[in-house]
C-alpha cells in the first residue's frame, strides 16, 4: 500500500513537471531585470526580407534599450494555420502580423487587444481605418502592396511585339500573349493564376461585383463575371502553362519568369527585389483592364495579442515597425512592401531605385484599387472559388456551371 | 496478487500509462465534448447538441470523402496483400542475397511518409516524371496522375502500396516460416502438387498472419492522410480528399473544430464496426495450427 501511495505521488510529481514544462512556453522568455521581451510572428519577411526586418528590430532596440524583440518568421503558406493553433493553444506571440482578409476574423473572435492612444495622424487614413472593428482600433496598418503586369523586354523585342502600355485592355494582352507564346522553345506568353485573388480582380476590371453592398449575398455569377472568368480560364494551355506543366506549385511562376521563359506575369510588387538580378531587361506596367481599370491591393496590419502580458511594449514595437522613419527607409530602399505613411513625400525615394524603370506604375495602380472581398468564413470561400475555377480551367465543367456552383456554395457560407 | 505487488505493477506501468492517458484518453474524451459544440479553436465554445452530426450526415462532402476513402482501401488492400505475399513467397526460397533483398524491401516502411510522397510526386509528374517518360518510351501516353481527378487517387494508392509492401512481407514471411515443414513433406508423399500445397496448406496455415495484416491495413487505410496531404492536398478539386484530410482542413484551415471532432467519431464508429465484423468473421476462415 505504501508503494501504491509512492506510485501515485510519483504520478502527481510527473504531471506537475509536465505542467510546468508547458507553462514555460507561454511565459515570456527570461529577461534581465527591467527588460521586457516582445515575441513577434510574421510572414512578410519570409523569402528575402529577413535581414531587412532584423535591421528594423536593431533600430528599435537601440531606441528602446529595455525591450528585446524576438522574431519568428513563418512562410505565408503555413502562417495562418500556425497562428490559429498558437492562439488556440495560448502560445501565440505578443504581437503578430495579419493581412486585411484575416483581420476581420480575428477582430471578431476576441483574440486581439484594443490599441489605446495610437497616433493615427502618421498613417494613410483609409489604411488605418481598415483595422477598426466596432469602433475600436485593433491594429495598425503595417504595409501595403499591389499587383502590376511584369514583362520581359527581351522576349517582346524578339517577337517583334510592342511593349505593354497603361492604356492596354484585355484584348491587347491576349493578342500579345498569343504572339509571344512559342511552345517549341517552351516560352509562354502570360501567367496569371486561376484563383480567387485573380478572379475578384478581373471581375472588378469588367465592372462586376463579388458581393452585394450589404455583403449578405454573392453576386459574381453575372454576365460580367462569366466573361471575366473566361478571360482568366481560357489562358490556360493557350498562352499560359497548365497544372500538368507545373503551374500552381510553389515558386513555379517566379522561376519561369527569371529563367526568361515567360513574357508577361501578373504578380505583386514584392517580386521587385527577387527579380532585381534577372539576367535580362524587364519592366512593369499597370495591369490591363476591360471596361475599367482595377488593381489588386493588399494591406497587412500589426496587432497585439489579447493574452499578451507585455501589451504595452508590444504596442510600442508595432508602432515603430509600422510608422518609424527607420522602417520607412528600409522598406523603400529594399523594395519591400510599401510603408503606410500619411506623408506621401516620404515615399519619393522608392522611385529612385533603378529596376524596374516604370516604378510610377505602382502609384498609378493605387488610384483604382480593389480590395479582396471579405466574409467571416474567408478561407473556405477562397478555397471553393479557386477549386471551381480550376475545374473549369481543366475542362471538367463549363465556366457558366463553375460560377453558378461557386455562387451557390458561397451563399451557403454566408447563411451559416 | 497482493496490494504490495499491485503498487509495483502500477508504478512500472507509469511510463506508458501517462502518455496514453495524456495524449490518447484525454483528447479522445475531450473530442467527444468538442463534437457537441460549435468551436473555432479561439472563441468560447457554443453548445450545438447533435447539430454537427446531422450537418455532416446531410453534407454531400462527407459522402464524397468517405467514398474516396473506401476506394482507397479497396485499391490499396488487395495490392499490398498480393504484392506482400508474392514477395514473402519469393524471399522464403533459398535465394542468394536473400537477407539483403528483405532489408531492401523493408526500407520504404521505415522511411518518412513526407519523403516518400515527395519522391512519388516527382516520379509521377505528368509532364516530366520518370514514370510517364518510361510509358512514353514504349509508346503509351501516361495519365495526368495527381493533376487529373480520375488519377489522383490511383497515384496515392500506388505509392502507399509500394511503401507498405515491406511491412506485409515481413509479417507474412514470419507466418510462412512458422508452418512446420513436415506438413509439406506429408503432402508431397501423398502426391499433392505445388499448386495444391499452396492452396491447401500454405494459405490456410498463413491465415492468422493474413488476418493480422488485413485488420491492421484496413485500420491504417481508413486513416490515410500524410501521403494525400503531401501528394495532392486532396485535389484536384477535392477529387482525392479523404476523411482524415477533411478532418484536418475543417479544424486547421476553416476553424470548424466541432464538425471535425464529430467526423472523427463517425470515422471511429465505422472502423470499430468493420473491425468487430472482422473479428467475428475470423472463425470461419482463420485456422490456428
Amino acid at each position: 500500500m505504501r508503494l501504491l501511495k509512492f506510485g501515485v505521488a510519483g504520478l502527481a510529481g510527473i504531471l506537475a513537471l509536465t505542467a510546468c514544462g508547458q507553462g514555460s512556453a507561454t511565459k515570456e522568455a527570461a529577461a534581465p531585470d527591467g527588460k521586457s521581451v516582445v515575441r513577434y510572428m510574421n510572414f512578410s519577411a519570409n523569402d528575402g526580407h529577413e535581414k531587412d526586418l532584423t535591421a528594423i528590430v536593431n533600430a528599435f532596440q537601440t531606441a528602446n534599450p529595455n525591450i528585446t524583440v524576438q522574431v519568428e518568421t513563418v512562410p505565408y503558406a503555413n502562417y495562418f494555420t500556425k497562428l490559429q493553433t498558437a492562439v488556440a493553444g495560448g502560445t501565440a506571440a505578443d504581437a503578430f502580423e495579419l493581412n486585411y482578409e484575416n483581420f476581420v476574423t480575428y477582430a471578431s473572435n476576441g483574440s486581439l487587444a484594443e490599441l489605446k492612444s495610437v497616433d493615427s495622424s502618421v498613417y494613410k487614413k483609409s489604411l488605418y481605418d481598415a483595422f477598426t472593428s466596432d469602433g475600436k482600433q485593433y491594429g495598425v496598418p503595417e504595409s501595403f502592396s499591389n499587383v502590376v503586369l511584369f514583362y520581359n523586354k527581351a522576349l517582346f523585342k524578339q517577337a517583334g511585339v510592342a511593349e505593354p502600355t497603361a492604356s492596354w485592355t484585355w484584348k491587347d494582352e491576349q493578342a500579345a500573349a498569343a504572339k509571344l507564346t512559342n511552345k517549341g522553345s517552351k516560352v509562354w506568353g502570360d501567367y496569371q493564376p486561376v484563383s480567387y485573388n485573380e478572379f475578384y480582380k478581373v471581375l472588378a476590371q469588367n465592372g462586376g461585383s463579388f458581393l452585394n453592398a450589404e455583403r449578405t449575398e454573392a453576386t459574381f455569377n453575372s454576365p460580367e463575371g462569366v466573361e471575366a472568368a473566361k478571360f482568366l480560364v481560357e489562358k490556360v494551355g493557350k498562352t499560359m502553362p497548365t497544372e500538368a506543366d507545373g503551374a500552381g506549385t510553389p515558386d513555379f511562376d517566379s522561376k519561369l519568369f527569371k529563367s526568361g521563359k515567360l513574357a508577361m506575369w501578373h504578380t505583386g510588387i514584392w517580386m521587385f527585389s527577387p527579380m532585381a538580378d534577372a539576367p535580362f531587361d524587364w519592366d512593369v506596367v499597370v495591369e490591363p483592364g476591360n471596361t475599367r481599370k482595377a488593381s489588386a491591393m493588399f494591406v497587412n496590419g500589426l496587432v497585439v495579442n489579447a493574452a499578451s502580458k507585455n501589451a504595452e511594449a508590444a504596442q510600442k514595437w508595432i508602432s515603430f515597425l509600422a510608422s518609424s522613419d527607420d522602417t520607412t527607409k528600409t522598406r523603400l530602399a529594399t523594395s519591400w512592401e510599401l510603408p503606410p505613411v500619411a506623408d506621401e513625400a516620404k515615399l519619393a525615394p522608392y522611385l529612385d531605385q533603378p529596376k524596374p524603370a516604370n516604378r510610377e506604375a505602382v502609384f498609378t495602380a493605387l488610384d483604382e484599387p480593389v480590395l479582396p472581398p471579405v466574409i467571416e468564413r474567408q478561407q473556405e470561400m477562397q478555397d471553393l472559388v479557386t477549386a471551381e475555377l480550376t475545374s473549369a480551367a481543366a475542362g471538367r465543367k463549363t465556366v457558366e456551371k463553375a460560377l453558378a456552383d461557386a455562387q451557390t456554395k458561397v451563399n451557403g457560407l454566408l447563411k451559416k | 496478487m497482493g496490494w504490495k505487488k499491485l503498487g509495483w505493477v502500477l508504478f512500472f506501468l507509469l511510463p506508458s500509462a501517462i502518455p496514453l492517458f495524456v495524449f490518447t484518453l484525454v483528447p479522445m474524451v475531450s473530442s467527444l465534448w468538442v463534437s457537441l459544440h460549435k468551436w473555432n479553436l479561439i472563441s468560447p465554445m457554443e453548445w450545438a447538441g447533435l447539430d454537427n452530426y446531422t450537418n455532416l450526415l446531410t453534407d454531400p462532402m462527407t459522402r464524397r470523402v468517405f467514398l474516396h476513402t473506401l476506394i482507397y482501401v479497396a485499391g490499396y488492400l488487395p495490392l499490398v496483400y498480393a504484392g506482400g505475399l508474392g514477395l514473402a513467397l519469393a524471399l522464403n526460397q533459398r535465394l542468394k542475397g536473400r537477407a539483403f533483398l528483405r532489408a531492401t524491401y523493408f526500407l520504404p516502411v521505415v522511411t518518412s511518409w513526407v519523403v516518400v510522397a515527395l519522391v512519388w510526386k516527382w516520379l509521377l509528374n505528368p509532364a516530366n516524371g520518370l514514370v510517364n517518360q518510361l510509358l512514353g518510351a514504349i509508346g503509351l501516353s501516361g495519365p495526368g496522375w495527381w493533376t487529373d481527378p480520375q488519377w489522383a487517387l490511383p497515384a496515392v494508392i500506388l505509392s502507399s502500396a509500394w511503401k507498405d509492401l515491406g511491412f506485409v512481407m515481413v509479417i507474412l514471411l514470419a507466418g510462412l516460416q512458422s508452418i512446420p515443414s513436415d506438413v509439406y513433406e506429408a503432402a508431397t508423399v501423398d502426391g499433392a502438387s505445388a499448386w495444391q500445397r499452396f492452396w491447401r496448406i500454405t494459405l490456410p496455415l498463413l491465415s492468422p498472419s493474413t488476418f493480422f495484416v488485413v485488420v491492421i491495413s484496413l485500420i491504417n487505410g481508413f486513416q490515410v492522410f500524410d501521403q494525400v496531404y503531401v501528394m495532392t492536398g486532396g485535389g484536384p478539386a477535392g477529387s482525392s480528399q479523404v476523411v482524415v484530410g477533411q478532418i484536418y482542413d475543417l479544424t486547421f484551415r476553416y476553424g470548424r473544430a466541432g464538425e471535425a471532432s464529430a467526423l472523427s467519431w463517425i470515422l471511429f464508429a465505422l472502423i470499430l464496426v468493420i473491425t468487430v465484423i472482422q473479428i467475428r468473421g475470423q472463425r470461419k476462415w482463420v485456422h490456428y495450427a
